[in-house]
């Protein structure tokens, strides 16, 4: 189940990363991105879950640890949306994915040369306004008085830790200018469809097999039609 | 949202506490519920509109959300 797969580095030499995959050499094979930042974390269940479901239903599919997430080792201020959209491209060739899953922030990294489909697609700017506004929120808590505006400033000319996640500058301009639009083969799963309390706005770590069932009905039912 | 139960959301009045009442609002919490607030009632919260009395009760973030929907 996990194994490691070789990701490209900024200076064209390969790093090395773990990945969590299902692989059975079937014809459909599934690339997960998962999301950026907290709610990798509140998702990791979910994941997890939703691919044990698609690999009792026949579908290959890999959870490729990007540089500088979950279980990397890769400095996080290092890192950039261009770098990680460039190790997902090169996780889909090294694991011959078919298709592709971006979850809310993983849709702004999800190839486009692959069909597939993006759950809840969210702004850059609203996620990095999060984390913005949790800093400035905790500094007040602790009797400082910190402006999203001036974090925002400092964040795009030094990088910035925001939440615990330390942010490049290149990131923090990334998220500030940027939409990173999905590409035309990528369909929005909006939560409606999925029904049910969305995970990323619980404050701590969940999954709901109510809702994994749901999104899984939703990509068997667009993998069969191929 | 934040997994609170349905039984205790619907409980909550002008009064309820929220914030250092709630454990489950913690800043991170504070900050992702706000932004949330923002993209489905389409406002926007600035930092110095959130204050301790904003954020003391759910009445108090009700009347501030209030306000800003009609305010624009």
């Amino acid at each position: 189940m996990y194994a490691t797969w070789p990701c490209p580095l900024p200076d064209g030499t390969a790093g090395e990363e773990m990945v969590l995959g299902f692989d059975r050499r079937r014809k459909k094979r599934l690339l997960v991105v998962p999301p950026l930042f907290d709610e990798a974390n509140k998702f990791r269940h979910q994941l997890v879950e939703i691919m044990r479901r698609l690999d009792a239903s026949g579908i290959d599919c890999f959870l490729p640890d990007l540089p500088g997430c979950n279980e990397s080792t890769a400095p996080a201020a290092n890192q950039s949306i261009a770098q990680w959209q460039a190790a997902t491209t090169a996780a889909a060739a090294h694991f011959g994915a078919t298709h592709v899953f971006g979850v809310r922030s993983g849709g702004w990294l999800v190839p486009d040369a692959l069909p597939g489909w993006i759950y809840a697609p969210v702004k850059p700017r609203q996620v990095l306004r999060g984390m913005l506004r949790a800093r400035s929120l905790a500094a007040r808590e602790a009797g400082r008085s910190e402006s999203s505006d001036d974090l925002l400033a400092r964040g795009r000319q030094d990088g910035v830790t925001l939440a615990g996640w330390e942010l490049g500058a290149d990131l923090v301009r990334e998220l500030d200018e940027r939409d990173f639009p999905p590409g035309s083969r990528a369909k929005a799963i909006e939560q409606a469809e999925v029904s049910g309390k969305p995970l990323w706005l619980r404050a701590e770590n969940d999954h709901d097999p109510a809702q994994a069932d749901a999104l899984v009905a939703i990509l068997l039912a667009g993998l069969g039609e191929e | 949202m934040l997994g609170l139960d349905q039984a205790q959301v619907d409980g909550f009045d002008g009064d309820t506490g929220l914030f250092g009442h709630l454990p489950e609002l913690d800043s991170m919490a504070v900050a992702g519920l706000l932004t949330e607030i923002e993209d489905r009632l389409d406002i926007v919260i600035e930092d110095e509109d959130v204050d301790g009395e904003m954020l003391e009760s759910y009445g108090g973030l009700l009347a501030f959300a209030e306000a800003k929907v009609v305010g624009g």
